[in-house]
C-alpha cells in the first residue's frame, strides 16, 4: 500500500512537471496536422516541421548566423552608442544642477518625438547603410537610460550622501560607493525597458531598409513567398528578445543582491 | 567564514598610535583598541538662525575632554543643529564652536556622529559600512569594531537582514572604527524598543569604559540621559535652561536620587 502511494507520489509529480505543456505540444499537433492534410495552405502558415527544415538548411548554409550576427552587431553598438550617452547626459543633469537647466527641458522635448517617425530623414541621411539602424537603434534606447539613470542619482537618499560626507569620503568615493550603487537599480530598469526598444527598433528599420540581418531575411523571403522562413525569423527575434531579457535579469539579480526584493530570487536561483 | 573570522581575530592588529597599556588589555579580553584621546568641546554665544528665525541663542558651553552630557529639551528646539553645528556640517551664525580648543573648520575623523537611523549603505556588507572610509587595513580595522559591539559573527551580513538593534550597533561601530575623541549621539535609540534599548545602553557603557571619549548625548527619555550620563543639560528657547552634575562612571546616584533627578530635569523641559 506504501508503496503504491510511493509510486502515485512520483507519477504525480510527473505530470505537474508535464502539465503546462500539454497545449503547446496539442496546438503544434494539430497544427502540423492542419498543413500536412493541406486544410492550412503553407502560403498562410507552412508547418512547424517546414520551419524546423528552414531553420536547420539555413544554419547548414551559414545564411542565418551571418544575418543573426549582424543585427545582434547592430543591436548591441546601438545600446552602446544610445545607452552610454544616455548614461552620461543623466549622469551629468543628475549631479549638476546648471546641467540639468541647460539640457533637460531640450531633452524632454525631443523625448517626445517618436523615433521611428524619423525613419525617412534617417533614410535621407545615411541611406541604408549601417549608420542609419544604429543610429535609430541608439536614439531609442537613449532616453529611457537618460530618464531612468537622471531619476535614480536625484532619489538616492540624501541621509546617505549626509552620512558619507560626516565619513570624509572624497567626490570619487561619494559616487562610487553611494550614489551610483543607490541609482543602480533605476538605472538597471531602464536598461531592461530599453533592450524592449532596441529590438523593436531593429526589426521595424531592417524591413525597410536593409541588404542583411533578421529584418532583411524575413522581407526577403516574403517577396519569394517563403513563409517558412518568415516564421523562423520572427521566432529568432523572439528567441533574441528574450534572450537579452534573461541576461539583464540575471544581470540584477547579481547587482542588486543587497536588495531584499531580490533575495528569493538568488535563493531559488541558486 | 567563522573560520576566517577567527584567524582574522588572531592577528596582530596594526594599530596607529599608542599600546594599550598592561592594566588596560587586562580590562580587555576582547578587541585591544587604544584609548582615544578625549577632545574638549566648547561653545561660545553660539548663535544659528534659520530664515531669520534664531534656534540657539547665544549657547555658552564647556564640556571637558572625555565628559559624558546628555542634553534633553523639546521637539525642534534646535538639538540636532546644534550637533550639526559641533561635527562641522553647518556654521553658526555667530559665536564660536571649538573643539580640541580648535574652532571647527570642517570634518574631522576624530568627531563622530551617530544619526538617529543608521544610515547603512544598503548595498555594502556590515563590515563594508564600518570600513566606509576604507585607506589601508581597513577590513581589520571594521572587523575590530564589529567585534567591539558584539557581531563578529555578522560582518558579511547585508544590512537588510539585520534587526533595528543590530543596524544601530553597527552605526556605532562605523563612528568607534577612526577612534574618536568625541562621539555626538542624536538619539540613536529613539526607535528601538525598551529591551533592545537597554542593551544598548550597557553596550554604549562599556565601550565608553574601553574607549574613553567624550560624548554628547541627544536624548527625549529623561531616564536614559540619567542613566547613562555624567552631566545633564536641558536645551530651551535656545538656551541652556539646566545644567545638572550627576556624577562619573564610578559614582552613579542610587534609586532615590534618580528619581529626584529626573523629577527635577522633568520641570524644565
Ligand atoms: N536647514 C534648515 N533650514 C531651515 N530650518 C531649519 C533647518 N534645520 C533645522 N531647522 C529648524 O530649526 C529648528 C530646530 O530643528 P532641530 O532639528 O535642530 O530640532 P531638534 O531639537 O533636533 O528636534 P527633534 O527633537 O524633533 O529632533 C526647527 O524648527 C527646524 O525647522
Ligand atoms: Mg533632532
Amino acid at each position: 500500500m506504501a508503496g503504491g502511494g510511493k509510486g502515485g507520489g512520483v507519477v504525480r509529480r510527473a505530470g505537474e512537471q508535464l502539465l503546462p505543456w500539454l497545449l503547446p505540444l496539442g496546438l503544434l499537433a494539430v497544427w502540423e496536422l492542419a498543413a500536412a492534410t493541406g486544410w492550412l495552405s503553407a502560403r498562410v502558415l507552412p508547418a512547424p516541421s517546414d520551419i524546423a527544415l528552414a531553420f536547420w538548411t539555413t544554419l547548414l548554409d551559414g545564411s542565418l548566423p551571418r544575418h543573426v550576427a549582424v543585427s545582434a552587431e547592430r543591436a548591441v553598438k546601438g545600446l552602446l552608442i544610445g545607452g552610454g550617452l544616455g548614461f552620461a547626459l543623466g549622469f551629468l543633469t543628475g549631479a549638476l544642477k546648471p546641467a540639468e537647466i541647460l539640457l533637460d527641458s531640450s531633452l524632454q522635448m525631443l523625448r517626445n518625438v517618436p523615433h521611428l517617425a524619423i525613419i525617412p530623414m534617417v533614410i535621407l541621411w545615411f541611406g541604408i547603410g549601417e549608420e542609419a539602424k544604429i543610429f535609430l537603434v541608439s536614439i531609442g534606447v537613449l532616453f529611457p537610460i537618460y530618464l531612468n539613470t537622471f531619476h535614480g542619482i536625484r532619489s538616492v537618499d540624501r541621509g546617505l550622501v549626509e552620512m558619507a560626507r560626516v565619513y570624509g569620503l572624497g567626490t570619487a568615493a561619494l559616487y562610487a560607493r553611494v550614489i551610483l550603487p543607490g541609482a543602480l537599480p533605476s538605472i538597471l530598469l531602464g536598461v531592461r525597458y530599453a533592450l524592449g526598444i532596441m529590438w523593436l527598433t531593429l526589426i521595424v528599420a531592417e524591413t525597410i531598409s536593409a541588404s542583411s540581418g533578421i529584418g532583411y531575411m524575413t522581407m526577403n523571403a516574403r517577396e519569394f513567398l517563403q513563409t517558412d522562413l518568415v516564421l523562423l525569423g520572427i521566432i529568432v527575434y523572439a528567441l533574441l528578445g528574450k534572450l537579452a531579457d534573461t541576461l539583464t535579469r540575471w544581470l540584477e539579480r547579481r547587482a542588486l543582491a543587497w536588495n531584499p526584493s531580490f533575495h528569493t530570487a538568488l535563493e531559488t536561483a541558486s | 567564514m567563522t573560520a576566517l573570522l577567527q584567524a582574522l581575530r588572531r592577528l596582530p592588529l596594526p594599530r596607529s598610535v599608542a599600546v594599550p597599556s598592561p592594566s588596560v588589555t587586562a580590562a580587555l579580553p576582547r578587541a585591544s583598541f587604544e584609548r582615544a584621546r578625549p577632545l574638549e568641546l566648547r561653545l561660545d554665544g553660539v548663535v544659528k538662525e534659520f530664515a531669520g528665525r534664531r534656534v540657539l541663542d547665544g549657547l555658552d558651553l564647556t564640556v571637558p575632554a572625555g565628559q559624558f552630557v546628555a542634553v534633553v529639551g523639546r521637539s525642534g528646539g534646535g538639538k540636532s543643529t546644534l550637533m550639526r553645528l559641533i561635527v562641522g556640517l553647518d556654521r553658526p551664525s555667530g559665536g564660536r564652536v571649538l573643539v580640541d580648543g580648535r574652532p571647527v573648520s570642517g570634518l574631522r575623523p576624530d568627531v563622530r556622529l551617530l544619526f538617529q537611523d543608521p544610515r547603512l549603505l544598503p548595498w555594502q556588507r556590515a563590515v563594508g559600512n564600518v570600513g566606509i572610509a576604507r585607506g589601508p587595513g581597513w577590513r581589520e580595522r571594521a572587523l575590530a569594531a564589529l567585534d567591539d559591539v558584539g557581531l563578529a559573527d555578522r560582518a558579511e551580513e547585508w544590512p537588510s537582514v539585520l534587526s533595528g538593534g543590530q543596524r544601530q550597533r553597527v552605526a556605532l561601530a562605523r563612528a568607534l572604527v577612526s577612534n574618536p575623541g568625541l562621539l555626538l549621539l542624536d538619539e540613536p535609540f529613539g526607535a528601538l524598543d525598551a529591551l533592545t534599548r537597554q542593551e544598548m545602553h550597557r553596550l554604549l557603557r562599556r565601550i565608553r569604559e574601553e574607549h574613553g571619549f567624550g560624548a554628547v548625548l541627544i536624548t527625549h527619555d529623561v531616564a536614559e540621559a540619567v542613566a547613562l550620563a555624567d552631566r545633564v543639560l536641558v536645551l530651551r528657547e535656545g538656551k541652556i535652561a539646566l545644567d545638572l552634575d550627576i556624577g562619573g562612571p564610578d559614582q552613579r546616584p542610587d534609586e532615590s536620587a534618580v528619581a529626584a533627578l529626573e523629577a527635577r530635569i522633568l520641570r524644565d523641559v
